[in-house]
């Protein structure tokens, strides 16, 4: 009896429930009825964006395909050293037999073989050969029969790159993605001429920054005018610096084309004002100088209006108590305005530069060879080449990459600090 | 300009926004090296617009300013070294209290040391010592204030403009910040211009207040005066409280009129603006200079009916219905007699001609 004066008194509802309980219980079905408002879009996004990019994040390391394909092989070339330089011993032999018999009867070597062919070329025709030789095959002497068959069986690399591929993980996406290979001697740079990922990674972040630069550069003065002007004005300002956000992507895209080729709009003008000579017209399309300059165009509402709605909400006051401080104009502006805007740059460009560094309709139509971004390779490896595996870890690895610069941009600007309105 | 002792002339100032009607009509005004001046009125009366045209953020449309004798219509704004507050404050928030200070100094490029100096010192009169290095987000309203001051002082112009500076804060603060603007006045000796829209801040603050309406200054004197004469009827409303009696002048006798009102009361009079016999005028007299009661010869003397007594704890109250008007109020001091006083009684009531003022028809 003496613990209970002891202990401080539960509080209690009128049916003698414990309060907090009670609380619980109450908040509880708020945040159910809550929960169910956006059940419906929850559920949509995980089944139809989440899980399909986790699939695809998945590609990127996922080789299983092998060791289904081909079991017993990968079993057996387990006992293989593959730095003997001898091709592996009659056992191996006989159960790439039993294993390419159950494959062709279900067609799935070739798609081992185009699997493979990533890795190292020839690979995907090996098994197209093979797979027409091996029901004819007789017992006993399968070396000597695969050989026959296609002489790439006597060479000691094929074996070694099915082995290196055996395991179901493999880290050969994504050292493809950065130029890199797996060779008998470790991991090393591909041969100069054939790196392209990194210069496409590079030029993507280069490319983006110019972007998100003259986006900068050309839509502050306007985002200035939007929130200066008179409201009559400043709604007609910005009509026009919506209107190409109503009209379709691929429209201002080619609008573009129109404008930007040789015997285009600009370079007729050019050549008409005599500015330029007939046959001297500028090259401004199909190449990084006319993905810069479409893109600037497509993505500058997006720096125009963060900026505008914090510009919006600096009082005329204070320029104006600068300048009656002694400040001449533009003391007034980089001293009092402009730092006030840094939120608004801050959220305008975070914004271009991710936007851009995803950006593929338009340094696809407009970009030639050498202005196109990563998203492009991406793209080309998901619609032509069939290349998931690689395409899924270039994805990664650009995922990774604006992750780490939004840390980072963090750490500089501060989240906080960013305005969007 | 020829006046060695004004440090602001206008001269025939006008200034128009629409290019249709004028929101200062032809501005005439001398401020006095040193003085007080608030420039008073409703809003819209074009006593922010005459502020915006000195300080240069608004160019006259026609007319001349001129700052010690030199005209400045095309001066802009940061070569004029006036100090102005802002009735906002429009202290800059990226910046801490101190930086907000120096950035006159720094823009004048004075030595590191010297604006320091002038920092502290500027912070010290506004009694904020030691607050330099936090941001203006982070001082109350009435402190925001003060460094809003302090920053227009610490140049040290010979003229500092100020906006309603005191429109933000609550009364009691405000009431305080009147007293201490007027002695940081005085004790710098700098010349300031004032504008306000509360009267009672103009009555305590100013040498001279320029009442404005309607583009125009109706009336420019010191408080006393302008609340024992008011040249006007505008300005007799505008400042302190105020009876209006209309009626129409009977015979000008010197300083004095007959008035006649619409029920036939004839009335005694000052004459301070009045257009001849025969003509309308509206009749201004101040709530505490009616006396109840009367004895003994006063000028006018009429009979009232009282319709409602409120009591105010120091004085009391009275509305009446007087020769018409039943928005009457007369003002009686508390001395504890407690009178016997009823609503619905009827009393007379009268009052000295000197403190009847006769001026301009209102209707």
């Amino acid at each position: 009896m003496t613990d209970l004066t002891a202990e401080a008194p539960v509080l209690t509802t009128r049916d003698g429930k414990p309060l907090k309980a009670s609380l619980a219980r109450a908040l509880r079905r708020e945040k159910l009825r809550s929960l169910m408002l956006i059940a419906p879009l929850l559920v949509f996004i995980v089944v139809t964006f989440l899980a399909p990019i986790a699939d695809m994040l998945f590609r990127s390391i996922d080789n299983r395909i092998v060791a289904e394909t081909l079991p017993k092989t990968v079993v057996a070339l387990a006992q293989w050293d593959e730095t003997s330089g001898n091709l592996p011993d009659e056992t191996v032999f006989q159960a790439l037999h039993d294993d390419l018999l159950i494959a062709v009867e279900e067609k799935t070597h070739t798609r081992l073989g185009s699997r493979l062919n990533y890795e190292a070329s020839g690979m995907s025709s090996l098994f197209r050969t093979t797979g027409r030789r091996v029901k004819r095959m007789e017992d006993g002497s399968y070396a000597e029969q695969f050989i026959n068959a296609d002489k790439d069986w006597g060479d000691v690399k094929t074996w070694q790159i099915l082995k290196r591929f055996s395991p179901p993980y493999t880290a050969g996406y994504f050292l493809n993605a950065v130029d890199a290979q797996v060779t008998p001697d470790g991991i090393e740079m591909k041969p100069e001429n054939q790196r392209l990922y990194l210069l496409l990674f590079a030029r993507t972040m280069m490319l983006s920054l110019i972007i998100t630069f003259s986006c900068l550069l050309f839509g502050y003065p306007i985002a200035y005018l939007l929130a200066t002007l008179p409201l009559r004005y400043s709604n007609l300002l910005m009509i026009l610096v919506l209107l190409p956000f109503w009209t379709s992507l691929l429209v201002r895209t080619s609008a573009w084309k129109v404008l930007l080729q040789q015997q285009g709009v600009i370079n007729d003008a050019l050549v008409w004002a005599g500015l330029v000579s007939n046959t001297d017209r500028l090259v401004l399309i199909n190449n990084q100088t006319g993905t810069i300059i479409a893109m600037t165009h497509i993505l500058m509402p997006f720096m125009i209006l963060p900026l505008y709605s914090v510009m919006k909400t600096i009082s005329p006051s204070y320029v104006r108590a600068a300048k009656s401080l002694g400040a001449t104009d533009w003391t007034a502006f980089w001293r009092v305005y402009f730092p006030q805007t840094v939120p608004g740059i801050g959220a305008g460009a975070i914004l271009v530069f991710i936007l851009s560094i995803g950006y593929y309709i338009t340094p696809e139509l407009v970009g030639g060879t050498e202005g196109i971004f990563i998203s492009n390779r991406i793209a080309y490896h998901i619609s032509s080449s069939l290349n998931w595996g690689l395409a899924a870890a270039l994805g990664v690895i650009l995922l990774a990459m604006v992750l780490l610069l939004f840390y980072v941009y963090d750490r500089i600007v501060g989240i906080d600090n960013v305005k969007l309105g | 300009m020829d006046d060695q002792d004004s440090i602001v002339s206008f001269r025939e100032v006008q200034k128009s926004y629409d290019g249709v009607s004028l929101v200062v009509k032809n501005l005439n005004l001398d401020i006095k090296r040193g003085e007080f001046l608030t420039m008073l009125g409703p809003s819209g009366s074009g006593k922010t617009t005459c502020l915006m045209m000195l300080a240069g953020f608004e160019a006259a449309t026609h007319g001349e300013i001129f700052l010690n004798g030199k005209p400045i219509n095309n001066v802009p704004p940061h070569k004029r070294g006036i100090g102005m507050v802002f009735q906002n404050y429009a202290l800059f928030p990226h910046m801490t209290v101190a930086e907000n200070l120096a950035f006159p100094l720094q823009v004048r490029k004075i030595g590191r040391a010297e604006q320091e100096a002038k920092v502290k010192r500027a912070l010290e009169m506004v009694e904020l010592a030691g607050f330099g290095a936090r941001r203006p987000a982070q001082l109350s309203g009435g402190q925001q204030q003060r460094v809003a001051v302090a920053r227009a002082l610490v140049f040290e112009p010979d003229l500092v403009l100020m906006d309603e500076p005191l429109g933000a804060l609550d009364k009691q603060l405000r009431e305080q910040m009147q007293y201490e603007i007027k002695h940081i006045h005085e004790s710098l000796g700098v010349s300031v211009v004032y504008v306000t829209h509360d009267q009672s801040e103009a009555l305590t603050m100013s040498d001279r207040i320029a009442v404005f309406n309607d583009g125009v200054i109706q009336q420019l004197s010191g408080p006393d005066d302008l609340y024992e004469n008011p040249q006007n009827s505008f300005v007799a409303q505008f400042i302190g409280e105020n009876n209006k009696l209309t009626g129409t002048v009977k015979e000008l006798n010197g300083a004095t009129c007959q008035v006649a009102l619409a029920d036939g009361t004839e009335l005694r009079a000052e004459k301070v603006n009045v257009d001849g016999v025969g003509k309308g005028t509206t009749l201004s007299l101040r709530p505490e200079r009616v006396e109840l009661e009367p004895n003994g010869g006063m000028d006018n003397k009429v009979t009232g009916r009282i319709e409602e007594l409120i009591y105010l704890g120091d004085h009391i109250r009275i509305r009446m219905s007087v020769a018409g008007n039943n928005d009457f109020i007369v003002k009686v001091r508390n001395r504890g007699e407690r009178r016997r006083l009823a609503e619905g009684q009827d009393i007379e009531i009268g009052w000295a001609a000197a403190d009847c003022k006769a001026l301009d028809l209102v209707q």
